[in-house]
C-alpha cells in the first residue's frame, strides 16, 4: 500500500530528518514507528501527506507518486487517510458535531450522510454527550477521541496517528489504543509513531525503528527496543 | 455546487458571529476606512464646487469704441459664440451700460453730476465671455486679434479687451486651481491606500489566529475554495456592516454640516449626501465588499502552502 524508496529528507547538510529509508506497508497492516524525538518520525508521516518533499526519493500510496501529483489529486489523496495528531489539530471554532461535519463535507458527502453518520461515530467514540461542546470545553482524552472519530468517518483506507497519545494519561492512553486497534480489526491499515513503551508492547504487532533518520530495527512482531 | 455555496456562505456567518472580539475589531476598522473614504468623496464635492464658483467669477470683457455699429458688435458675438471653448456670450448695449453704471454709482453724487454734464453717453456697449475652461482664455483672446470681423472693419471697433490687464491673475488663479485639483487628488490616493493598509492588515491579523485551522482542513482534505470561501464570506461581512455603520455615522454627521457649515462649504453636505445617497452608498459598499473579500483572500493564501 506505502512504499518509500530510497527517500531522504535534508534540511541542510548537518541535519537529515530522514537517511535513505526504504519500507513497504501493505493493506490491513498495525505498523508502529519508534523513534527518540528527531528521530525522523513526524517526517516519515509528512511524506506521506505530502506535507513535506523528499530530498531524494519517491514516496508511493499504492499507484500514486504522491510528490507528483496535482493539487486537485493531492486532496483526493488526502482525503483516503485519516490522520490523528498528538496535538489534536482540530477546529477551534467548531463544534465536536461541526468537526466531523467539515471533515465529511470536505469529502462531499450530502446534508443527509452528515446529520445521520456524526451521531453515530460520536457514540462510537464515546462522546455523544458532548456533541455540540468546543474542543476547548473537551478534556485532552476526550478531544483525542473526536480527532479520531474526525480521522476515520470518511472510511479512509489508512489511519495516520502521529504520537496520538502523547498528551494523555495512561488510562485515556489505553482508550486511544484500544480504538486504533479495533479500526485495524476492521480492515484499516494504522501507522503509529510513539515513543511510549508499554503502547508498543500493548499493541504487540510490526515495529519499525528509527535512529538519526534511518531505519535500524523492522520488527514482524516487535518489542519496544530503545 | 449551491450545496457548496450555502454551506460555505453558511460557515463564513457562523466563523463571523463566533469571531467575537476579533469580528468586531475588523468592522471597527473596515468601518473608520470606509468613512475616510466617504469623507473624501464629500470633500472633493466641497473643492469642486469652490473651484466653480471660483472658475465662475473669471470672465473676459470686449469693450467696444462709443458708437461701434451694432451690427459689427453682433457679427463678432456670432464668431465668438461658434468657437467651442466658449460657453457664454453676453452683450451690453451701450445704453444699458449707462444704466447700469448709474445704478452703480447711485449714491456716488460726484460722478452722476459729471454724468449729466457730459449729456451724451460717455459709455460703449460690451461683450462678455465665459471660457468653459480658464486656460482657455489666452486661445479667445487671441482669436479676438485676428477674428475677420475685427479685420474687415474700416475702423477698428474694440477699445480695450481686460483678459491683457487680467491675465496675471487668470494664469495664477488657473494654476492654483489645477494645483488644488492635483493636490486634492493626491491626498485622496494617499489616504485610501493608507485606509487599505490599514484594513488589509487587520484582515490579516484575524486570519492569522486561524493559520493552524487552514492548515488542518487542507490536512483533513479541504478543497482551497472550501479553505478560502468562508474567510472571504466574513471579509464581504465586514465591508456591508462596516457600510451600515458608516450610513449611521455620515446622515447625522452630514446633517450637522449641512444645518451649520453650509455658507463655510459653500454648498449643503447633507443635501448633497442624501441626493447622491446610491452613489455614494455604492461606493462605500462596493469598496467594502471587494477591500474584506480581497484581503481575505491574500492572507488565506499566504498560510495555503500546497
Amino acid at each position: 500500500m506505502i512504499y518509500f524508496n530510497n527517500v531522504s529528507k535534508i534540511y541542510d547538510k548537518d541535519s537529515k530528518a530522514l537517511d535513505d529509508v526504504t519500507l513497504t506497508v501493505t493493506a490491513g497492516e498495525f505498523v508502529s514507528v519508534v523513534g527518540h524525538s528527531g528521530a525522523g518520525k513526524t517526517s516519515l508521516i509528512k511524506m506521506i501527506l505530502a506535507d513535506e518533499h523528499p530530498t531524494f526519493g519517491t514516496v508511493f500510496f499504492e499507484s500514486i507518486n504522491v510528490h507528483k501529483i496535482k493539487n486537485s489529486d493531492l486532496t483526493n489523496l488526502r482525503r483516503r487517510i485519516g490522520v490523528v495528531f498528538q496535538d489534536f489539530k482540530l477546529l477551534s471554532n467548531k463544534t465536536a458535531y461541526e468537526n466531523i461535519a467539515f471533515a465529511m463535507e470536505a469529502a462531499g458527502k450530502t446534508d443527509e450522510e452528515i446529520a445521520s453518520d456524526v451521531p453515530h461515530v460520536l457514540e462510537l467514540v464515546d462522546l455523544s454527550s458532548k456533541i455540540f461542546h468546543f474542543p476547548h470545553q473537551m478534556s485532552g482524552g476526550e478531544q483525542q477521541r473526536l480527532a479520531i472519530a474526525r480521522a476515520i468517518i470518511n472510511q479512509p483506507e489508512l489511519i495516520i496517528a502521529d504520537e496520538p497519545t502523547g498528551n494523555l494519561d495512561p488510562i485515556n492512553t489505553y482508550e486511544i489504543i484500544q480504538i486504533l486497534k479495533k479500526i485495524n480489526d476492521l480492515g484499516t491499515t494504522v501507522i503509529l509513531t510513539t515513543h511510549n513503551r508499554g503502547v508498543i508492547d500493548s499493541v504487540g504487532k510490526r515495529v519499525i525503528t528509527l535512529e538519526k533518520g534511518k531505519v535500524i530495527r523492522d520488527d514482524k512482531s516487535g518489542k519496544y527496543s530503545l | 455546487m449551491m450545496v457548496i455555496f450555502k454551506r460555505v456562505a453558511k460557515a463564513g456567518f457562523v466563523n463571523f458571529t463566533r469571531g467575537g472580539l476579533v469580528s468586531f475589531a475588523a468592522v471597527l476598522v473596515m468601518t473608520i476606512t470606509l468613512s475616510v473614504i466617504s469623507a473624501i468623496i464629500m470633500l472633493q464635492a466641497v473643492l469642486y464646487s469652490s473651484l466653480d464658483q471660483i472658475k465662475n467669477k473669471v470672465d473676459v470683457t470686449i469693450y467696444f469704441n462709443v458708437g461701434a455699429s451694432e451690427d459689427k458688435i453682433m457679427a463678432l458675438k456670432n464668431s465668438l459664440s461658434q468657437l467651442p471653448e466658449v460657453s457664454a456670450v453676453t452683450y451690453t448695449s451701450a445704453t444699458e451700460a449707462l444704466k447700469l453704471f448709474r445704478d452703480r454709482h447711485q449714491n456716488d453724487y460726484p460722478t452722476i453730476q459729471a454724468l449729466d454734464e457730459i449729456k451724451e453717453n460717455p459709455l460703449g456697449a460690451y461683450l462678455n465671455v465665459k471660457a468653459k475652461e480658464i486656460s482657455q482664455y489666452e486661445s479667445i483672446a487671441n482669436f479676438m486679434k485676428s477674428d475677420n470681423a475685427l479685420v474687415l472693419g474700416t475702423a477698428p471697433i474694440i477699445d480695450k479687451i481686460n483678459y491683457h490687464q487680467n491675465k496675471l491673475v487668470i494664469d495664477r488663479l488657473n494654476g492654483i486651481i489645477n494645483g488644488a485639483q492635483k493636490l486634492g487628488f493626491l491626498v485622496t490616493l494617499i489616504l485610501v491606500i493608507i485606509s487599505i493598509i490599514v484594513t488589509f492588515n487587520t484582515i490579516r491579523l484575524t486570519i492569522f489566529i486561524s493559520k493552524e485551522e487552514i492548515g488542518v482542513m487542507q490536512l483533513v482534505g479541504a478543497s482551497k475554495m472550501r479553505v478560502h470561501g468562508p474567510f472571504m464570506v466574513e471579509g464581504a461581512i465586514y465591508g456591508i456592516i462596516a457600510t451600515f455603520i458608516t450610513f449611521i455615522i455620515f446622515l447625522p454627521l452630514t446633517f450637522w454640516l449641512g444645518r451649520n457649515m453650509a455658507d463655510f462649504l459653500g454648498m449643503n453636505m447633507y443635501d448633497y449626501y442624501v441626493s447622491n445617497f446610491f452613489q455614494i452608498g455604492g461606493i462605500v459598499l462596493l469598496s467594502g465588499i471587494v477591500l474584506g473579500v480581497i484581503s481575505s483572500f491574500m492572507a488565506v493564501r499566504k498560510y495555503l502552502n500546497k
